[in-house]
């Protein structure tokens, strides 16, 4: 049970950090607007050169293996709804670390997302 | 591929006016819609195959480093993995592609329909027991989504 909680700690904290510090990385290229290869690879080309990107990568490889462990451990249908905690996470992290504005109406469906994964991590077994 | 917006920049400006550089809101809306279904599609689809991978590899050691690197071995030596690698990685480029113009607190909880997609898999793919306690839980995973992807896309002033 205690390796269990470790994995979903690392599999939300990290996966959601790096996914703030992808975002952030991606705000700085701007909207991408050109869809075609070239224009593609010049954009992965310039994003690789953001700071944000690769602290980002590193933090999602971390909630990737710790995924890969928990998988070996679980049901898929009970691993990936809890990981659904990445909204509580992600949504205090869009507020504090990237600015945006988090509505009442986002507050709620994020909370409703915290009282489904809670039934979920009590169908355990 | 064609613009579909307005044909703002071809006209000619008064000096010191800054041309719109924002598309329309329905154009906005539409593409994150697109995007955001790629990423439905291949999260749980990337998910589901690294389960099925990571059964067959077995039970794994990872208390000693020549265990660690064993485990690396099994674990990257099984196909189905790279299959959801594969998978994952179409659903990481068409997250990172959205993300440049749509608000994170918007765009990760929309994606958590794939996260139902997922539970369905299970049960109906890989055959896993899904208790009605579980099924109860995802429903309102679902519509904690729902309520989310009822917000406008983007709240942050653009530049």
């Amino acid at each position: 049970m205690f390796k269990e909680l470790v994995l979903i700690f690392l599999i939300v904290v990290a996966g959601t950090g790096g996914e703030l510090c992808v975002t952030r990385a991606m705000k700085k290229i701007g909207e991408v607007k050109d869809f075609r290869p070239g224009a593609l690879l010049r954009t992965i080309f310039r994003v690789l050169g953001i700071g944000w990107m690769w602290i980002g990568v590193g933090l999602m490889a971390i909630a990737f293996f710790s995924l890969l462990a928990m998988l070996s451990l679980e049901n898929v249908s009970f691993v990936v709804p809890v990981t659904a905690l990445n909204y509580v996470a992600g949504a205090i992290g869009g507020k504090f670390f990237l600015g945006e504005n988090v509505m009442g109406r986002r507050w709620a469906g994020v909370l409703l997302v915290c009282i489904g994964v809670t039934c979920v991590f009590f169908s355990r077994r | 591929m064609g613009s579909t917006k307005g044909t703002f920049q071809d006209e000619e400006l008064a000096p010191g006016i800054v041309p719109p550089s924002m598309p329309s809101h329905h154009h906005l809306r539409f593409k994150t819609y697109l995007f955001i279904l790629l990423v439905i599609i291949f999260s749980p689809l990337g998910n589901v195959l690294l389960s099925t991978g990571m059964k067959q590899a077995g039970p794994l050691s990872i208390s000693t480093p020549s265990g660690v690197f064993h485990a690396f071995v099994q674990v990257f030596t099984t196909p189905v993995i790279w299959l959801g690698i594969a998978s994952l990685i179409a659903y990481f480029i068409s997250y990172m592609l959205v993300l440049s113009w749509a608000d994170y607190s918007y765009v990760q909880p929309a994606t958590a329909m794939g996260y139902v997609i997922v539970a369905l898999l299970g049960r109906f793919a890989l055959h896993e027991t899904v208790t009605p306690l579980r099924w109860i839980g995802i429903a309102i995973i679902f519509l904690g989504v729902v309520t989310v992807g009822q917000t406008p896309p983007r709240t942050t002033g653009h530049h």
